[in-house]
């Protein structure tokens, strides 16, 4: 397949490995955050940790919308299709993230609540077209990349005079996260040397956000596709920049990825959304202006003053150690539930469900690394 | 037949109509709309001697050896799609299923839950379907049954057919027999059938020309077994696709398994569908494709067997059993690594960015 199977070519992959062995230091180790759930997918999936030297670690970064939304706004989203009777339209990841006491909206939806899976917001859009008499409320959530399509279907829905549309607003800003990363490393025996920096999130807002990293936080960080050599290459060039004491932002995912981004989805989110004082995050906490709500031009088109739900405070599951993992101070494995009560089929945090989640990643790719007696016997069990 | 006789000679003097109609509840009841239904729709195209007695049940002398059986519910939607339909696909699952024995199908039973508004014409053409695998395979419909439920109880039509066999001697499949060093085989490219139907899917439609890879395989499993009578497991990778069956085996032989993807046969348009919806074809169904579990001495004579056969022509052999307490399933990966390839966690759905 022209553009995707030259990013996984092993000849390729073997030629990068060997540069990386040969110039990691022996004498130190290299822990280099990847961002994005979607890089955490590709290590695991392409197995790339097995052809990393071993004191070249990866560590899980907070990039997975699914995992860093709190459990309070799942509830609200239960509460909207339950309580409001709307016909919630929500990506397939969030079906199942628990929310309070274990309820999910997959649950409510086999209690009885309209949840429909959609695979885009215009999916959505077309289910109010059809049928005008139902109330249809976007589940919308995700970082800058998935920001201007929820853009464009308010425009849309404004434009078509659509009265029975609206969308319940949870998207939020990469930058900001990982700003209240880099603020906390060190202090709670997380260690980070370089930053596998986002790959789709770059490619709307460019490279020059980032700034900051190398300017206030002393460390350097390569905006690195998704594919697997993508990875490896980025893993290279922080290899390099720490080899050589420089600390910059480098972009190694040139074909999608320019300084200034793309403009044009800018305007969009600028025209329809705007900054949230604060915003809670699953993991990082309340993080100032990290958040979008929609424009008071858009107000008429905002489920949360169309529908007012009451914010719970939203309760974690005991042990449940999601807020670590989305902070990289702990892996999946630290986590007493991991395996235990807590498997993909039977998820107890959010990191658990989305296939971009650390302990989905561990647990349906490498948890042969790990075999212990309690894994294993989950594993049987399944 | 019927359809052949004088009109005022036949038992219903106004036919189905098979063009406009739909079904309705009566044709349910037991009456005579119930009677019409078969003998002018079931009957003219699945027609054959022990059907036509008109019983409900078909007697037959069983075949000397072990006999097996097995029962398929099908419930796909949509009813039509590329390379396919419900009716074939009910003759084929069960056909495989029985054969995964290492077994030669003999006769099927088919029982149908029609949703009231059904059109005729629908029915009408699946049944053909059913009639036409049928009788490509030589394994005949020789009881069946009908019933109707009210609308919106039901998806158009289910069907479920049951299946016995009969297995040669000396030949014992069974999916508890992988032993540590035994070769995995593979009879084609997966996915196949799991992209057709998805492609068809109202909120999901894509352009692909892929077709379902629906086939009856026991004149394949037949091949094999005489190539190999030793085979230690047969099974067909349908729902949950190749990943999941690996795992059921690896369970039920107590065993682990280390497969390469590169050795898995992928046809580039599934590679291609399954990278823009976010899937992987290790766990899309298939519904033409086996996986063989062999001791590695038969392993090549198995794979030559396999590719001298229609069916089996991009067969690949594709890892080896190991012994593992965990029962693990891994893959090396395309770049060399390794990882886990883990039972399906509920439906595979696309990845949100």
């Amino acid at each position: 397949m022209k553009y995707v199977e030259e990013f996984r070519d092993q000849g390729l992959a073997r030629n990068l490995a060997a540069s990386i062995a040969g110039e990691v230091d022996p004498g130190r180790s290299y822990r280099l955050m990847e961002f994005c759930g979607g890089h955490t997918h590709a290590i695991f999936r392409y197995g790339v940790q097995d052809l990393m030297p071993p004191n070249l670690h990866f560590i899980h970064g907070p990039g997975c919308p699914v995992c860093v939304l709190p459990i309070g706004r799942i509830d609200q989203a239960i509460a909207l299709a339950l309580d409001y009777g709307v016909t919630l339209c929500t990506y397939a990841d969030l079906m199942r993230v628990p929310g309070s006491e274990r309820r999910s909206l997959i649950k409510a939806k086999a209690a009885g609540a309209d949840v429909r899976m959609v695979y885009s917001t215009q999916d959505a859009l077309a289910i109010a077209r059809a049928d005008p008499g139902r109330q249809v409320v976007f589940f919308a959530i995700g970082f800058e990349t998935t920001t201007p399509p929820t853009a464009v279907a308010l425009r849309q829905a404004r434009a078509a005079g659509l009265t029975n549309f609206s969308v319940f607003c949870n998207h939020v800003l990469t930058p900001p996260a990982l700003r209240a990363i880099l603020a906390t490393e060190g202090s709670e025996g997380v260690q980070i040397d370089g930053i596998l920096g986002p790959s789709h999130v770059s490619t709307v807002i460019g490279s020059a956000p980032y700034g900051f990293v190398p300017v206030e936080f002393d460390k350097p960080l390569v905006i690195a596709g998704f594919e697997p050599l993508d990875v490896m290459q980025s893993a290279l060039m922080l290899v390099r920049q720490l080899n050589a004491g420089r600390c910059e932002v480098e972009n190694q995912y040139t074909r999608a990825v320019t300084p200034e981004g793309n403009r044009k989805a800018q305007a969009l989110i600028a025209e329809v959304f705007e900054r949230r004082e604060t915003f809670e995050w699953r993991g990082l906490g309340h993080l100032p202006h990290s958040a979008l709500k929609i424009a008071p031009d858009y107000a008429d088109l905002d489920a949360e003053l169309r529908f007012p739900v009451a914010r719970g405070e939203g309760h974690e599951v005991k042990g449940c150690e999601c807020p670590s993992v989305l902070r990289g101070v702990k892996a999946p494995v630290d986590c007493k539930l991991f395996g235990t009560v807590c498997t993909p089929e039977n998820p107890m945090g959010s990191c658990m469900v989305s296939s971009e989640g650390a302990c989905a990643a561990y647990w349906s790719y490498g948890r042969f690394r790990h075999p212990t007696d309690v894994v294993a016997a989950a594993g049987v069990t399944a | 037949m019927s359809d052949h006789l004088p009109k005022a000679e036949r038992r219903f003097p106004i036919r189905l109509d098979l063009r406009h109609g739909t079904v309705d509840l009566s044709h349910g009841s037991g009456g005579r709309a119930m009677a019409q239904l078969i003998e002018e729709l079931f009957q003219r195209h699945l027609d054959n001697d022990l059907l036509r007695q008109g019983n409900d049940q078909a007697a037959f002398d069983p075949p000397a050896g072990r006999l097996v059986m097995s029962t398929d519910g099908h419930v796909v939607s949509p009813l039509f799609f590329p390379g396919g339909d419900i009716g074939c696909l009910s003759v084929h699952g069960t056909i495989n299923d029985v054969a995964m024995a290492g077994a030669r199908p003999l006769y099927l039973a088919a029982s149908f839950i029609l949703e009231e508004g059904l059109p005729l014409a629908d029915l009408d053409r699946i049944v053909a379907s059913m009639a036409k695998a049928a009788s490509d395979a030589g394994v005949p419909v020789v009881a069946g049954d009908t019933k109707v439920v009210e609308r919106g109880k039901a998806d158009g039509v289910f069907i479920t057919t049951t299946g016995v066999g009969v297995v040669p001697p000396g030949v014992d499949i069974s999916g508890d027999r992988a032993r540590p060093g035994d070769a995995i085989l593979v009879s084609g490219t997966i996915g196949d059938h799991g992209v057709a139907v998805m492609s068809r899917r109202e909120n999901l439609s894509f352009g692909t020309d892929i077709l379902s890879d629906t086939a009856a395989l026991h004149g394949l499993v037949a091949a094999m077994v005489a190539a190999v009578p030793g085979i230690h497991c047969l099974r067909d990778p349908t729902r949950g696709g190749l990943a999941t069956t690996l795992n059921e085996l690896a369970r039920q032989s107590g065993v682990g398994m280390r497969i390469r993807e590169a050795d898995i046969p992928v046809r580039r348009q599934v590679q291609a569908a399954c990278e823009l919806l976010g899937l992987d074809p290790v766990y899309v169904a298939n519904e033409g494709k086996l996986i063989a579990i062999c001791p590695p001495g038969d392993a090549e004579t198995l794979l030559a067997a396999m590719q001298a056969h229609p069916l089996g022509a991009q067969a690949a052999l594709i890892g080896e059993v190991v012994a593992d307490p965990h029962q693990f399933v891994q893959m090396q990966t395309r770049l060399g690594g390794w990882r886990i390839v883990d039972w399906l966690a509920g439906e595979q759905l696309p990845r949100i960015c």
